[in-house]
Parts: C-alpha cells; sequence; structure tokens
C-alpha cells in the first residue's frame, strides 16, 4: 500500500528554489455542504449517473492537453519500475540532444530533489514534484509543476513519472505519448506481470542491455509479451550507460518536432 | 494503491451530483469496476473508509458490479471472453481486439435523501 493517509501534501519546488516550497493541498475536499433544505420531495431518491470515476483526473489531463496543442509543446510521460534507469536515459538524452531540442522536465517522486538535481545540472529547466505518499502523478500535479514551469511553445517536456508499474497507468497527465522503460536487470516477463501499464504505452524502452551477456534476459521474449498486451508498441533497445541504440531513440525524438 | 485517490475521486464526484439533485447525504452508492479496469476491490475495501470519512457517503450502502472482460477480434470478428489484457482470439490468435466490456469505472447511480 503506498498511501494510507489523506490529505496528501504535495511539494512542487524548482533546485533553485528548494526553501520556498508551494504547498498545494491534494484533494483537500470541501464539505460546506447546505444542511438548511426544508424540501422533503426527494427522500431515497435514485439519480441515475453512468459517470466516470477517473473524471477527477481525465478533466484535468485534458485541460493540460489543450494548453500543450495551443504551444505545441510535445509531452512525454515516463514510466518504470524503479531503478531501470528512467532518469539515466533521461540525462543521456538531454545531453546528446539539447543543442538541437528546446527540452523541459517534470521529476515525480515521492521524497528528495535529487532527481531534479541531476537535470538543473545539465541546464535544463525542470520542476520536481514530491507525491509525499502517493505512488503516482496525477493531472493536477502537473497542471500546477507546467505553470511554475513555463515551457516555450514548440519545446519537448519530459514528465518522469514515480517508479511504480501499477498506479501511474490509471492516471492520464494529458501528455502525446507514453513511454515504459523496463530493463534487463528485470524478468523478461514483466509486460504480462504488469499488463495494464503496457497496454496503456505508446513506446517501450528496454535499457541495459550492455548487461545482457552477463543476464538470463530474454529480449525478444519480453517483446512478444509485451506485444501480447499491445501490439502496437515501438520498441528501442538501449544503454543508457554506453549509449548503444540510443540513436534510434534520438531519431524517434527528432521526428515528433516535425 | 492508487485506490485511495480512486475512492476520492468516486466522493467527490458522488457529492457534487447529490448537491445537484438537492440532497445532503447518500445513503447508497452502486459502482460499476470491471474486472479489467486496474482497480482492485480489495484495495477499494481498505481505502473506503478513509475516503468517506466525515463526507455524505459516511454511511452510504455501497454495491458493486464487477464486470468481466469482453472483446471483439480486431481481425476476425470474433467476441470473446477475456481474462487478462493479453489474451488472443481463441479463432484466429490475434492479438489485436478491442474490449467492449470489464474495463469499467463508473458510478452507476446514487440514492440521495434530505437529513
Amino acid at each position: 500500500m503506498c498511501d494510507t493517509h489523506t490529505p496528501n501534501t504535495i511539494i512542487i519546488s524548482k533546485p533553485s528554489e528548494q526553501q520556498t516550497h508551494s504547498h498545494h493541498e491534494h484533494h483537500d475536499h470541501h464539505h460546506s455542504h447546505p444542511h438548511d433544505h426544508s424540501h422533503t420531495d426527494n427522500e431515497g431518491r435514485v439519480i441515475d449517473l453512468g459517470k466516470d470515476i477517473m473524471q477527477f483526473n481525465d478533466v484535468g489531463a485534458a485541460r493540460n492537453r489543450g494548453y500543450f496543442d495551443a504551444k505545441e509543446i510535445v509531452v512525454l510521460n515516463l514510466v518504470s519500475s524503479p531503478g531501470s534507469g528512467k532518469t539515466s536515459i533521461l540525462e543521456k538524452t538531454l545531453t546528446d540532444l539539447k543543442e538541437e531540442i528546446n527540452f523541459y522536465v517534470i521529476e515525480g517522486d515521492q521524497q528528495t530533489m535529487n532527481d531534479a538535481d541531476r537535470i538543473d545540472s545539465l541546464g535544463i529547466p525542470v520542476v520536481q514534484i514530491n507525491t509525499g505518499a502517493l505512488c503516482h502523478l496525477e493531472s493536477d500535479m502537473v497542471y500546477e509543476a507546467v505553470k511554475n514551469l513555463n515551457p516555450a511553445p514548440k519545446s519537448i517536456l519530459m514528465v518522469e513519472n514515480v517508479g511504480n508499474l501499477v498506479c501511474p497507468s490509471k492516471f492520464n497527465l494529458g501528455e502525446d505519448y507514453r513511454v515504459v522503460i523496463i530493463s534487463t536487470t528485470e524478468g523478461d516477463d514483466k509486460p504480462i506481470k504488469y499488463p495494464d501499464m503496457f497496454e496503456g504505452s505508446d513506446v517501450c524502452i528496454i535499457n541495459k542491455i550492455d548487461l545482457l551477456p552477463y543476464l538470463n534476459f530474454d529480449v525478444e521474449k519480453a517483446k512478444d509479451y509485451a506485444r501480447k498486451v499491445n501490439p502496437k508498441l515501438i520498441f528501442f533497445e538501449v544503454s543508457a550507460i554506453t549509449g548503444e541504440g540510443m540513436r534510434n531513440w534520438y531519431e524517434w525524438l527528432k521526428e515528433l518536432r516535425v | 494503491m492508487h485506490e485511495l485517490s480512486i475512492a476520492m475521486g468516486i466522493v467527490e464526484l458522488a457529492e457534487k451530483e447529490a448537491i445537484k439533485g438537492g440532497g445532503n447525504v447518500i445513503e447508497s452508492i452502486e459502482l460499476e469496476i470491471g474486472k479489467l479496469s486496474g482497480v482492485e476491490i480489495e484495495a477499494l475495501d481498505f481505502a473506503w473508509p478513509v475516503a468517506v470519512k466525515n463526507t455524505m457517503l459516511a454511511n452510504a450502502k455501497r454495491i458493486i458490479i464487477n464486470p468481466s472482460g469482453k472483446a471483439k477480434c480486431a481481425d476476425c470478428g470474433l467476441i470473446y471472453d477475456i481474462e487478462n489484457l493479453y489474451d488472443s482470439c481463441p479463432q484466429c490468435n490475434s492479438y489485436l481486439k478491442d474490449i467492449f466490456q470489464g474495463k469499467e469505472l463508473r458510478i452507476k447511480a446514487i440514492t440521495i435523501d434530505n437529513k
């Protein structure tokens, strides 16, 4: 269980302003309901709704989507288990492409500014969201972070979600593409163990391929499993450390900007 | 455990609709949570008391409908039952499919009252 108390305090901050956290009460419900009704004609009345429960997040995602479209910003939502190398892939990508592409980054973690500091040291504008007890980013947090970040038109915004292969799958942030990352140090059956995440993703990056000689990870098997869940997935096999395979990923990113 | 967020989303939406309908108490709520929705009923049960505390749903009776998965094969058109997102068509083996049942995450209805 990732979150067991509420309301949760979400902290959004830039590396340069660590002392001035902007607190934002998440899900701060207002329970000031009218209790002065005198009419009694609707006692025990059934209201048929048929309304989507996820609209608390999806409405915000649509708002984000509109903002990104208007400014022609391409948004990628990066998801994975903890430790698969999301931040390393991001660092390598930003380092190699920052002269060609205008990048912005939102980092999501339960705690610490560590990832934002890593991105900040590359000279890329970054905002950290600390979700506290929460195990995923939601669209309203991204909205707040984007207001803080103010990305330029025609840029690419990378949103690194909280490391978790389950919960973020339910929460659309308004992104154009969801990129799921797995690494060769994990089981090659991850795609069918956590099918929801792979089903809703557009791209699958298999990281740490430099370690393949020492592991039992079967790349083709992993891809087959992933295709069973989502036949439309685009794959990239990379090593963020050696740079192997990164070129194909870069080509794909550059085409997003055309 | 995204179920707490989802439980709170249910509370938010149900309260909004109850107020719109002129009620101040929700006596019962009917939820539709598909077997392929990615929401675990047990985890939702765990989160529920926390989410509804001091809300209009505090004492609401909860009814959960749990539709099973159904898909239409995108290649041969067969309609078949699916238990997992990675199930293939039993007729032509294709993994391309349109899942039209089992992913529901809906509030079907609420019963409101004035107290």
